[in-house]
């Protein structure tokens, strides 16, 4: 039985719109779960701060859960390609509300360009699809998990974030599916 | 924010982290930072309010914003300092204010960090100051099971003499210097010293013991300062001197009496020494009725002997017998009567000792004299209390009383 639905609002996302079609389909699985895409029903660039030339995450969120179409059992992710910060961090790659309905997560420094490197779509795509998981596994209630592998596991930098899976580890995943969503056991996940 | 009700993870204790800032959207983002790492929160947006947090419960570590209106970082420091000083302070400074981080640190903060945080940084630092807590915390404890476990056998004596020496030993155990315990044989020269070492800052390094008479004269200086290979017919290695095994901790000089004159003065040459002595057993005999009682206590409970106490003729004995052998011939004594006696009380004739042997002989012949000794000696083992004096000489209190006067004793 499907778990309520997760809506994927685009916010500024410059990316191909296959990228973003292919995440959405991910997460369905991810989750079991059904995905609409909407447009954003805000201006994003009120989350813009001038002073740090970075859009403020929480705002994101703040106007996310301000949805005149909200269904309270409905989470909504918004993707971004802008940077995002919180007040006292230089960035983060996204935002959730810790069991709460939204998430954001950016793509900015998710490609391997912002280092100077050569573009990598496919690292990009799976930093991207692990990080979306990761922020929609927070408004489950899900904290940082130790599991060597599990997508929960904190990243403070890019090269973080391959070290883990894009799944949940058994535990967290157990959390998931009893806050909701009767997740995919994944045969390649960590354990 | 609407929050729903759910299960929450629950993850392992990562510690608690305190965040003090006058700034709420500071704060906000940095408890949910940390919530999110799996650290329980707290938060403060001003010195007094800090205070009362950390006076609430216990924080493995503070985050603390160095410029807030009112009582700045610096000043919180200060004061945080006074009520937990090995709290670790993680100082948040803007780039203006770098000089003020710096002070920081030289008063005590664990690092700082600039604002804006580089994510990573900070949680490699909060981590860094939590773990530094937990080991702080652990070798705290660790400290305790040491001072637990060398804490030497007690000694037991509340005569005058006995205070004297205590009082010496709380003295220089609190200094480095070489201390010349004398005493006869059996009145716990050892103990005293294992004493002064567990009661000095040294407590935590080893107490090196060095019987000086089991050594030969010869090798007693390679045994004290050590040799290098080759010193010497038989050197084959560098070995190193007890005085350098003790670094740190105290060296045990037993029966420093027996080596040679030119090698003591050797020794003198290293050490300033103190010197004290411990007074003999016969000269303070108000502390034998503790001193019996704690050893009977003691081996009671080594040797599982149904014993309580010594009946009145045994004390009697034990406190007018001369121990020549000091506190070591007692606590032998006592360890006797506990595998020959029956118990539960220990009789006179469990002791090894005769009254007719060493005694505290009475000072004349004539009855009173015998009387005065009598009467003397029960007061002295009772500790001064006139009803058991009374009740152990077979006469009443008065009477007991007026042979105090009469005498010139004190009970």
């Amino acid at each position: 039985m499907p778990g309520p639905g997760i809506d994927v609002v685009p916010i500024y996302f410059t990316e191909r719109d296959e990228t973003l079609q292919r995440l959405g389909a991910a997460l369905e699985l991810d989750f079991r779960t059904t995905v609409r895409y909407r447009n954003p029903w805000f201006d994003p660039e009120a989350a813009f701060d001038a002073g740090r030339g970075q859009y403020r995450a929480a705002l994101f969120l703040k106007a996310l859960l301000l949805d005149p179409q909200a269904d309270p059992a409905e989470r909504v992710i918004g993707v971004t390609s802008v940077d995002l910060f919180t007040p006292v961090l230089t960035y983060v790659f996204g935002e959730a509300q810790l069991g709460g309905r939204a998430a954001v997560v950016s793509c900015h420094r998710l490609r391997q360009e912002a280092y100077g490197l050569p573009p990598d779509p496919r690292l990009f795509y799976d930093r991207l699809h692990k990080e979306a998981v990761h922020e929609l596994g927070h408004t489950f209630g899900l904290m940082h998990c130790r599991s060597i592998g599990c997508v929960m596991g904190a990243s403070t930098y890019a090269e973080e974030i391959e070290l883990k899976a894009a799944s949940f580890c058994e535990r967290c995943r157990a959390v998931v599916a009893r806050n909701g969503a009767p997740v995919l056991s994944s045969p390649h996940g960590p354990r | 924010m609407a929050v729903r009700e759910q299960d929450v993870a629950v993850s392992p204790d990562l510690g608690s982290v305190l965040i003090v800032d006058d700034e709420f959207s500071m704060r906000d983002s940095l408890v949910h930072w940390f919530e999110k790492d799996g650290y329980r929160t707290g938060s403060a947006q001003d010195g007094r309010e800090a205070l009362q947090r950390l006076d609430e419960q216990d924080w493995d570590a503070v985050l603390l914003d160095i410029k807030m209106p009112g009582m700045d970082g610096l000043e919180l420091q200060r004061r945080i300092r006074e009520v937990d000083p090995d709290l670790p302070i993680i100082m948040i400074t803007a780039f203006a204010s770098v000089d003020s981080a710096v002070q920081a640190l030289k008063e005590g903060a664990f690092d700082y960090v600039t604002k804006p945080i580089d994510p990573d940084e900070l949680s490699h630092l909060v981590r860094r100051a939590v773990e530094k807590r937990r080991l702080q915390r652990e070798n705290a404890q660790l400290r305790r099971n040491v001072d637990q476990l060398s804490t030497p056998t007690t000694i037991v004596g509340a005569s005058g003499p006995m205070s004297k020496v205590l009082e010496l030993v709380a003295s220089v155990a609190q200094t480095d210097a070489t201390v010349l315990i004398r005493g006869e044989s059996g009145t716990g020269k050892e103990l005293i010293a294992q004493t002064i070492h567990a009661n000095s800052r040294r407590r935590y390094f080893p107490i090196v013991p060095v019987n000086c008479g089991a050594i030969p004269e010869s090798l007693l200086e390679s045994e004290l300062f050590g040799h290098e290979k080759g010193a010497f017919t038989g050197a084959q290695y560098r070995r190193k001197g007890k005085l350098e095994m003790a670094d740190g901790g105290s060296l045990f000089l037993d029966e420093v009496g027996t080596i040679s004159l030119p090698m003591q003065v050797n020794l003198l040459r290293v050490l300033e020494t103190k010197e004290f002595s411990i007074p003999p057993l016969r000269e303070r005999r108000q502390d034998i009725p503790l001193l019996a009682q704690h050893l009977l206590g003691k081996y009671a409970a080594e040797m599982n002997r149904p014993f309580t106490g010594f009946d009145p003729a045994a004390m009697d004995l034990m406190v007018r017998y001369e121990w020549p052998g000091n506190v070591r011939e007692l606590a032998n004594a006592v360890e006797r009567a506990l595998v020959v006696g029956r118990g539960p009380l220990v009789a006179a004739e469990d002791l090894p000792m005769r009254l007719n042997e060493k005694t505290v002989p009475p000072a004349g012949d004539s009855l009173a004299d015998v009387e005065k000794a009598q009467v003397r000696a029960i007061l002295e083992r009772t500790g001064g209390n006139v009803t058991r004096s009374a009740e152990i000489l077979g006469i009443d209190r008065v009477t007991l009383y007026n042979k105090i006067k009469k005498y010139g004793l004190r009970p």
